[in-house]
C-alpha cells in the first residue's frame, strides 16, 4: 500500500466520473427527487416526519451500492483490473482508492440530500444536523464498500444488478422503516439486529427526534463503521493477482 | 546480479489447466534477451495462457517459470514487466494522456515518460481525446503506449498488431525492434504467419506444445519450405503424436 497509487487511484475514478455528467446529475438529483415525492405523498399525514430520517438513510445507500458495484465489475471485464494487477499496485489501493472516490462522492449526495429534506420538505431535525449528515455519509460509504464486495461475486452486469434485491431489499424491509424493529416477530428483530442498514436508520431517527444522545449515535456510527472496514477486508481478499 | 546472458524468460515442465481444460501439459521453453521473438500459432492453441504464466497472472498446476532471473509474479517484476492483453486493456471514460498519467502513477514512473510514449506510440495529436471515442487500432496503441511506462526490461504482447493497418503494423515491428536494439527483450504473439518474418526467433506453437523455436530463416532451412505457413504445415505432418493424444483426450 502506497499512499500516492490510492489517491492516483481515487483520482482516476473521479476523473472517470467526471466526463460522464449525467451519471453525477443521477447521483446528486434522484435521492432528493424521491425524497421529495416521499414527502408530497404524505404531505397531509405526520408519517414523513416519521420515516423521512431513514429515507435519508435509504436513497443515498441503494444508489452507492449499484454505482460501485457496477463500476468494479466492468473494470474485472475489461481487463484493466488485471492490467493493474500485473503492476505494483497494491490491493488495498485499488479497493481504498475506490472507497475514498466514491465516499467523496457520497459527501456530496448526502449533503444535498439532507439539505433537500430539511429545507425544502420541511423534515424537523431536532439534534444536529451535523451528526445527521456524518450517519448520512457513513451509510453512503457503507453501500459502496458492499457493493465493492458484491461485484467480486458477479461476473456480469445482469448478476451484480441482482444482488441489490438480494443485499439490499431484506436490509430495507427489516430496517424498522415499514414496522418499527421493536415490534418485529423475535427472530426477524435478532437478525435486523446484526444488518448495517438497521443501525443506520436507528441513527438518523434518534438524532431527528433528538432522543438519544451523541454516545447511542457514536455508537450506531461505530457498528457501521465495522461493516465498512469488514467489507473493504473482504473485498481486497477477492482481489486475486494470479486467476485461472 | 543477475546474469546479462542467461534468458529472458525460463519455462520449465509448465502444466496449466484452464477451467476443466488442460491447455499446457509439460511446455519447456526458453526466451533469449534483447531481441524480438514472435510466438506464433492458430488460436487457442495456448499463446495467451503461456504469456499469461509469464506475466505471473495465471495459476498454474505445476513446473517452473523463471522471468529476468526471478519467479514469474514477483513483486519486484511488477516493475519490469510491461504486458498488453489481446483486447486493449484502457480505460475508455478517460482521455489518452489521463489513461497514461495513471498508469504512470501506478508505475512511480518519471512524468516526463507519458509524453515519451505518446511520442513511441504516435498518439501525440489524440492525447486529449476520449479513449472511447477512438478507432480499434488507436485503443490498442494506448494499451501498448501504457506498457512502454517506466521502460520494463520485458514486454509481454499478445497480439498487438490484429486488425492494424499493414503501415501501421510496419511502424510497430519498427519500434519493436528499436526496443529490442535498446536491450528489452519482446514476446510478441500473433496468429498472423507472415508476421513471423519480422521476428529475430520464432516459437511456433500449436494444441499447448511448441513445435519449433527457431530463426525465421533456420525454420524454412530445416522444413524445406518456402514460408512460414508451410514450415507450420510441414512442422504438423511431422508431428502427428500432437493429433493422436488429443484424439485420446477427447
Amino acid at each position: 500500500m502506497n499512499p500516492q497509487r490510492t489517491l492516483a487511484t481515487a483520482g482516476r475514478v473521479l476523473s472517470q466520473v467526471r466526463h460522464d455528467p449525467r451519471t453525477i446529475v443521477l447521483l446528486l438529483v434522484v435521492p432528493s427527487l424521491l425524497i421529495g415525492l416521499l414527502a408530497w405523498i404524505f404531505s397531509d399525514t405526520p408519517v414523513f416526519a416519521t420515516i423521512g430520517p431513514g429515507m435519508i438513510a435509504l436513497f443515498p445507500f441503494i444508489v452507492m451500492f449499484l454505482v460501485t458495484s457496477i463500476t468494479t465489475l466492468r473494470e474485472r471485464r475489461t481487463g484493466t483490473l488485471e492490467r493493474l494487477l500485473s503492476m505494483p499496485l497494491g490491493k488495498g489501493d485499488l479497493i481504498l482508492g475506490y472507497t475514498l472516490a466514491f465516499g467523496l462522492l457520497a459527501v456530496a449526495q448526502s449533503a444535498v440530500a439532507v439539505g433537500f429534506a430539511v429545507w425544502v420538505c420541511g423534515l424537523t431535525i431536532s439534534g444536529s444536523i451535523w451528526l445527521l449528515l456524518a450517519v448520512a455519509v457513513a451509510d453512503a460509504i457503507l453501500g459502496t464498500t458492499l457493493g465493492l464486495l458484491a461485484s467480486a461475486f458477479a461476473r456480469t452486469e445482469f448478476q451484480v444488478v441482482q444482488f441489490m434485491p438480494a443485499l439490499v431489499f431484506p436490509q430495507i424491509l427489516l430496517g424498522g422503516i415499514f414496522l418499527p424493529r421493536d415490534q418485529l416477530p423475535d427472530l426477524l428483530r435478532i437478525i435486523s439486529d446484526w444488518l448495517p442498514l438497521s443501525h443506520a436508520i436507528d441513527a438518523l431517527q434518534a438524532v431527528a427526534t433528538d432522543s438519544k444522545d451523541a454516545a447511542y449515535v457514536g455508537g450506531e456510527l461505530l457498528i457501521i463503521g465495522a461493516w465498512i472496514v469488514g467489507a473493504v477486508v473482504l473485498g481486497s481478499v477477492t482481489l486475486r493477482r494470479r486467476t485461472p | 546480479m543477475v546474469n546479462k546472458s542467461a534468458p529472458a524468460v525460463d519455462v520449465i515442465d509448465l502444466h496449466v489447466r484452464r477451467g476443466k481444460h488442460p491447455v499446457l501439459h509439460g511446455l519447456s521453453v526458453s526466451i533469449p534477451r534483447g531481441v524480438v521473438v514472435g510466438l506464433l500459432g492458430p488460436s487457442g492453441c495456448g499463446k495467451t495462457t503461456l504469456l499469461r504464466t509469464i506475466v505471473g497472472v495465471q495459476v498454474v498446476q505445476s513446473g517452473t517459470v523463471t522471468v529476468l532471473g526471478v519467479e514469474a509474479g514477483s513483486a519486484s517484476l511488477r516493475h519490469r514487466v510491461g504486458y498488453v492483453t489481446q483486447d486493449a486493456s484502457v480505460y475508455d471514460d478517460l482521455t489518452v494522456r489521463q489513461n497514461l498519467q495513471y498508469f504512470r502513477a501506478v508505475l512511480g514512473a518519471p512524468r516526463s515518460d507519458v509524453d515519451r510514449v505518446l511520442a513511441l506510440t504516435d498518439l501525440i495529436s489524440q492525447a486529449g481525446q476520449l479513449v472511447g471515442s477512438l478507432s480499434g487500432g488507436q485503443r490498442s496503441r494506448v494499451s501498448l503506449a501504457g506498457a512502454l511506462l517506466g521502460s520494463p526490461d520485458l514486454l509481454v504482447l499478445d497480439e498487438p498488431t490484429v486488425g492494424l493497418d499493414p503501415l501501421l503494423r510496419v511502424e510497430l515491428w519498427t519500434l519493436f525492434h528499436q526496443l529490442a536494439a535498446a536491450g528489452t527483450s519482446l514476446l510478441v504473439s500473433s496468429h498472423v504467419m507472415d508476421e513471423a518474418n519480422r521476428c529475430d526467433r520464432l516459437l511456433l506453437m500449436r494444441d499447448g506444445e511448441i513445435l519449433a523455436d527457431d530463426t525465421p530463416a533456420g525454420l524454412l532451412a530445416s522444413t524445406g519450405t518456402e514460408d512460414t505457413e508451410g514450415a507450420f504445415l510441414a512442422l504438423i505432418a511431422r508431428h502427428p503424436s500432437v493429433d493422436t493424444s488429443d484424439g485420446i483426450a477427447s
